[in-house]
């Protein structure tokens, strides 16, 4: 290699040959230069106060629906799945009205998703009976023949395990969903009294958890895995009341 | 080799080089192509214009709104309104329709058949599948055996509404009883053998006559005394052909010790009054309607 550089360029833009020569500086330099962008487009969503708007009724899952998801995301579902109607006609005509950021404001992390082998299920929740999922998960084909779906069948034999659903919830407080003490303490036995309507916690949960559903979601004894996923798939996108939501058009 | 402010020129090719050399292997120092240079140029012009016209830069409260003042979220509603406006006059008509004299307005039947032809194979298709067959469970649509009744008020009801679901209040209702632990077991083979017999299947003569008067004193409530069913409790009838979870003997073995229980959803709040009027219209006409 020669010991100068031979540029016809003058002045600043000489000075290139600086950067060229320096493999460190010339890699903290691209650093800045990328941070540039980074502080640009990422570091405002932090601040903006329309980031995510505000809309009634949004609130965090329940425990039953915390493990459901635990399922979905265990599963991959989100593979096949997104979570996410974009705001065009084609796709608010087929599943609902468009997603909101409020809607995924609890979810870490969130199902978006990226590809939609099946349908999109942000706004599943009480589209399908009960009945229907638990077919269409044992054996997708059974209620859907065109479906390439493969089948969950063996949920249902997989019990909802309530020791750890305290240590769930209390992560996912950990990383920002507003659940109080009392909830994490009572987790494990709210974990287990939505899956079934007669016990005495009936009222205690809906009022911890506003609209949630409490029922008998697989139709067989115990908490299974698969009461968890029906559940958790039974309250997408149900939560927001769109009858006091105006649409801020700057977004 | 040569100093700055001399220019160091490859002796093949004339031009100057930039001064590296490996092995005596030079590198061309050619300038950029300039149709290249320009089109970077108009890029970075493109792009201040860009974040000027559209929603871009990040203010204190929210981002810049672009001078041409688009947004994604007008933009869906005007496309929604667009094509809600052409087709208003039609579905105000369809809304506000008498369906059981449809008929009578031959383009608002026809646009009604092919409206609710769209919303059952985004929304009904799942359980009563695409073609309205059905399946185990899930009631074919095709045929002229109605559970709730196939003509045009109850089958708006039954969309409306839907069946033993518990959104709507006014949701069809009625629940059959689980014989396990009422029949013994020998009861509930008797009476899954005279369910055989009344809808005409190979059977166990002697267990079906056994099983006569346990289906008389139990079934007959909601099947009726023949076992024809009965539509305003949704009970099937059981002497013909067309099964909704099976006429084999384990299939009734399992009706009769666990019932059945289907579920439907309410589609009142779901679907405007005009696609519920369509869909209405297009379950009709598919083959059973009354």
């Amino acid at each position: 290699m020669s010991d100068t550089p031979n540029t016809p360029a003058k002045g600043f833009l000489a000075k290139h040959a600086i950067l060229e020569r320096s493999p460190t500086l010339l890699l903290i330099s691209s650093l800045l230069v990328v941070t540039v962008g980074g502080i640009v487009e990422i570091a405002p969503l932090f601040y903006l106060e329309n980031t995510i708007e505000e809309v009634e009724g949004v609130r965090p899952y329940s425990p039953l629906e915390l493990a459901g998801r635990d399922v979905y995301v265990r599963e991959g579902c989100y593979v096949c799945h997104s979570q996410m109607i974009r705001p065009m006609r084609d796709e608010v005509e087929r599943y609902g009205h468009y997603s909101l950021a409020a809607e995924s404001m609890y979810d870490h992390p969130f199902q978006w998703g990226s590809k939609r082998t099946g349908p999109d299920l942000a706004r599943v929740g009480g589209k399908y009976s009960d009945a229907w999922h638990l077919d269409h998960l044992i054996a997708p084909r059974s209620v859907v023949p065109e479906s390439i779906m493969p089948g969950y069948a063996y949920l249902l034999d997989t019990p909802v395990n309530a020791e750890y659903t305290a240590d769930l919830v209390s992560t996912h407080r950990f990383v920002g969903v507003p659940y109080t003490d009392e909830m994490i303490e009572v987790a494990a036995a709210d974990v287990l009294a939505q899956a079934d309507p007669d016990t005495d916690a009936y009222d205690d949960l809906l009022e911890r958890y506003p609209g949630a559903q409490i029922r008998n979601f697989d139709g067989a004894p115990g908490v299974s895995e698969m009461d968890a996923l029906i559940a958790y798939l039974q309250m997408l996108g149900t939560t927001v009341d769109f009858s006091t939501f105006t649409p801020d058009a700057s977004r | 080799m040569s100093s700055n402010d001399q220019k160091d020129i490859d002796d093949v090719t004339g031009t100057d080089t930039t001064g590296h050399s490996w092995d005596g292997i030079k590198e061309l120092n050619n300038p950029l192509p300039r149709w290249w240079l320009w089109s970077f140029y108009i890029t970075i012009i493109w792009g201040v214009a860009y974040s000027i016209a559209y929603p871009a830069w990040p203010m204190i409260s929210g981002a810049t709104a672009g001078l041409l003042g688009y947004s994604t979220r007008a933009e869906v509603a005007q496309d929604i309104a667009r094509f809600e406006d052409a087709n208003s006059e039609i579905s105000a008509q369809l809304a506000s329709a008498d369906l059981n004299t449809l008929l009578e307005n031959e383009d608002l039947a026809r646009f009604a058949t092919s409206a609710g032809g769209a919303v059952f194979r985004n929304n009904c298709s799942q359980c009563h599948g695409s073609g309205a067959a059905g399946a185990v469970g899930y009631p074919n649509l095709l045929d002229d055996d109605w559970l709730w009744g196939g003509d045009f008020d109850n089958i708006e009801y039954t969309i409306r509404h839907g069946i033993r679901n518990e959104e709507d209040w006014d949701a069809r209702y009625s629940e059959m009883t689980a014989y396990d632990d009422i029949f013994s077991n020998q009861e509930v083979d008797q009476v899954v053998q005279y369910v055989r017999l009344i809808s005409n299947q190979a059977h166990d003569a002697d267990l079906a006559a056994a099983g006569e008067e346990l289906f008389l004193n139990n079934c007959t409530a909601c099947h009726g005394d023949n076992g024809a069913g009965n539509r305003d409790l949704g009970a099937p009838n059981l002497t013909d052909a067309i099964w909704l979870y099976g006429g084999s003997v384990d299939a009734l073995e399992e009706t009769v010790r666990y019932a059945r229980f289907g579920v439907m959803p309410p589609w009142g709040e779901r679907l405007t009054e005009a696609e519920i009027k369509a869909v209405t219209a297009y379950v009709h006409q598919l083959g059973g309607g009354e």
